[in-house]
């Protein structure tokens, strides 16, 4: 059973939001996703800076499987990203809660955030998946 | 973002001796052409390196084993196989051939070896049906009994290490006999066949053994620090070696002349009426006016991975990725693709930019080192 954390907000499309005071949010993929897609083997991440919309492909990770986009869960501008994930894509598939984070964004519509799902709706997707 | 929809819960398909095992090893179980088997037991790089750097064991219990026996079984395959048995010249040696339709369409591929009873023959799984329905077919005028053998196990065991390690937990006498194996050589040790043969690119061999002997085996290799190895690393070193997959490489639609397989043909002697003699002659000769395409290898060096299915343009025309993947020992993509002969420059589209890929030899990794220049 993959693992699921219970303070994080989570988008059908299996990205997870963590946001902090300041209305940063930290976006990964789930655990659910990184065993769906095997070894990963490359990241693609957004530009610093850039401003995204919610839902939108914004990063791609790819496995031995299969290349999938990740879609923004929020709206607002990126103000960093782990590029440390362009030369050890793996760290995905070992922490994607932690150190496999993908990128930050400061939210633009934090309304947007009422639309994630807790913990236990995205443990029932998973399981509709 | 979308992830592969394989999580479900496993539909319950037939199962080797070893399906306790796999469990038993942690492995995520998937169908594969109705059979119940591991595609990984955790993380399907490590276990790739784990066959070019020690040794893994892989159950592939699920392929067809097909006895061949009687006074024209010779004959006989002489007739149904693209390569000559002739060649085989005493018991435990083995051969590589494609099996084809009148019109030079592959059935399958398989590996022939020579047994003192005859000759036995392990095809593919997802084609067993169609194979033993085409054996039984062309036995008409010869004297020989085809009988499958379901009440085997075949477990591969490659890696650098692999073949002291087997050889090693095995009593005096068959230990000797692995440990002196020559490449493409087998010995019938009692119920048990030991082959040098495999799908890797790396040494190692194949233990054909009675079902109920399987998990005894695979405890003790376990035991020696083999590491189990699933279907997904199967398929990365297999074409890290540069070897078609049935299904994917070739089929019935194409002729063995397009897939790097007319080696594997025994055109000599000139008077072996072999089936489909007549349509490879033709492609061969239609391949070296230009006419038919080729299979080779493609290699990646940027980010991204080539895909089964991708369009890929040439000098010369447009071509097809038939096998693609990430290659772990060389750490990018590579790839199998049909394209236009004498093509010397080549551009697949990866996610909407054209992106510039080198042809090459289709083989990439023997030994645990790169090949291709």
């Amino acid at each position: 059973m993959s693992k699921i954390i219970e303070d994080l907000r989570y988008a059908e499309s299996h990205e997870w939001v963590s946001v902090d005071d300041n209305g940063v949010a930290t976006v990964g993929i789930s655990d659910h996703a990184q065993e769906a897609l095997g070894d990963i083997v490359f990241v693609e991440l957004p530009e610093l800076g850039a401003t995204v919309n919610a839902k939108e492909e914004v990063a791609v990770v790819e496995s031995v499987k299969a290349a999938s986009d990740v879609y923004s869960p929020l709206s607002g501008e990126v103000t960093e990203i782990n590029e440390a994930l362009l030369d050890a894509p793996e760290t995905v598939n070992a922490s994607p809660y932690d150190n496999g984070w993908f990128f930050k964004i400061a939210i633009s519509d934090e309304a947007e955030l009422d639309e994630l799902m807790d913990a236990d709706a995205y443990a029932d997707h998973c399981d509709d998946d | 973002m979308t992830p592969p929809n394989n999580l479900g819960p496993p539909a319950v398909g037939k199962r080797t001796p070893l399906y306790q095992q796999h469990l038993n090893a942690g492995a995520k179980i998937v169908d594969f052409a109705g059979w119940d088997m591991p595609i990984n037991y955790g993380s399907q790089i490590e276990e790739h390196n784990q066959v070019r750097h020690a040794a893994g064991v892989f159950d592939v219990s699920h392929m067809t084993v097909v006895d061949m026996s009687g006074t024209e079984a010779q004959r006989y395959l002489r007739h149904l196989l693209a390569n000559d048995v002739a060649r085989l010249k005493e018991p435990g040696q083995a051969l590589y051939s494609a099996m084809l339709r009148t019109d030079g369409g592959v059935i399958d591929d398989l590996i022939v070896y020579r047994m003192s009873f005859g000759y036995r023959i392990v095809v593919n799984c997802a084609t067993r049906d169609k194979d033993l329905a085409w054996m039984n077919s062309q036995t008409d005028g010869f004297e020989v009994a085809v009988t499958e053998r379901p009440d085997l196990a075949i477990l591969a065991v490659h890696g650098p290490s692999s073949i002291e390690t087997a050889a090693a937990l095995l009593d005096q006498t068959k230990g000797e006999a692995v440990a002196g194996l020559k490449n493409f050589r087998g010995a019938e040790l009692g119920g048990w066949f030991v082959a040098r043969t495999g799908y890797t690119g790396e040494k190692g061999v194949e233990f054909i053994v009675p079902a109920e002997d399987a998990a005894e085996l695979w405890e003790q290799l376990l035991a020696a620090e083999v590491k189990p190895v699933g279907l997904g690393a199967r398929d990365t070193l297999r074409l890290e070696a540069g070897m078609n997959l049935y299904g994917q490489d070739m089929d019935e639609s194409t002729s063995p002349v397009v897939s790097n397989m007319a080696q594997t043909i025994a055109f000599e002697p000139a008077d072996r009426d072999f089936i489909g003699r007549a349509a490879v002659t033709d492609d061969l000769a239609a391949q070296a006016q230009g006419n038919l395409p080729e299979l080779v290898g493609l290699v990646l060096q940027g980010r991204g991975v080539l895909r089964a299915g991708q369009t890929v343009s040439t000098d010369r025309g447009e071509g097809q990725i038939t096998s693609g993947s990430y290659s772990p020992t060389l750490k990018h993509s590579i790839a199998l693709a049909r394209i236009p002969m004498g093509s010397t420059t080549c551009q697949v589209d990866m996610r909407g930019s054209a992106t510039e890929v080198r042809i090459v030899q289709p083989n990439f990794v023997r030994f645990g080192k790169k090949v291709f220049e």
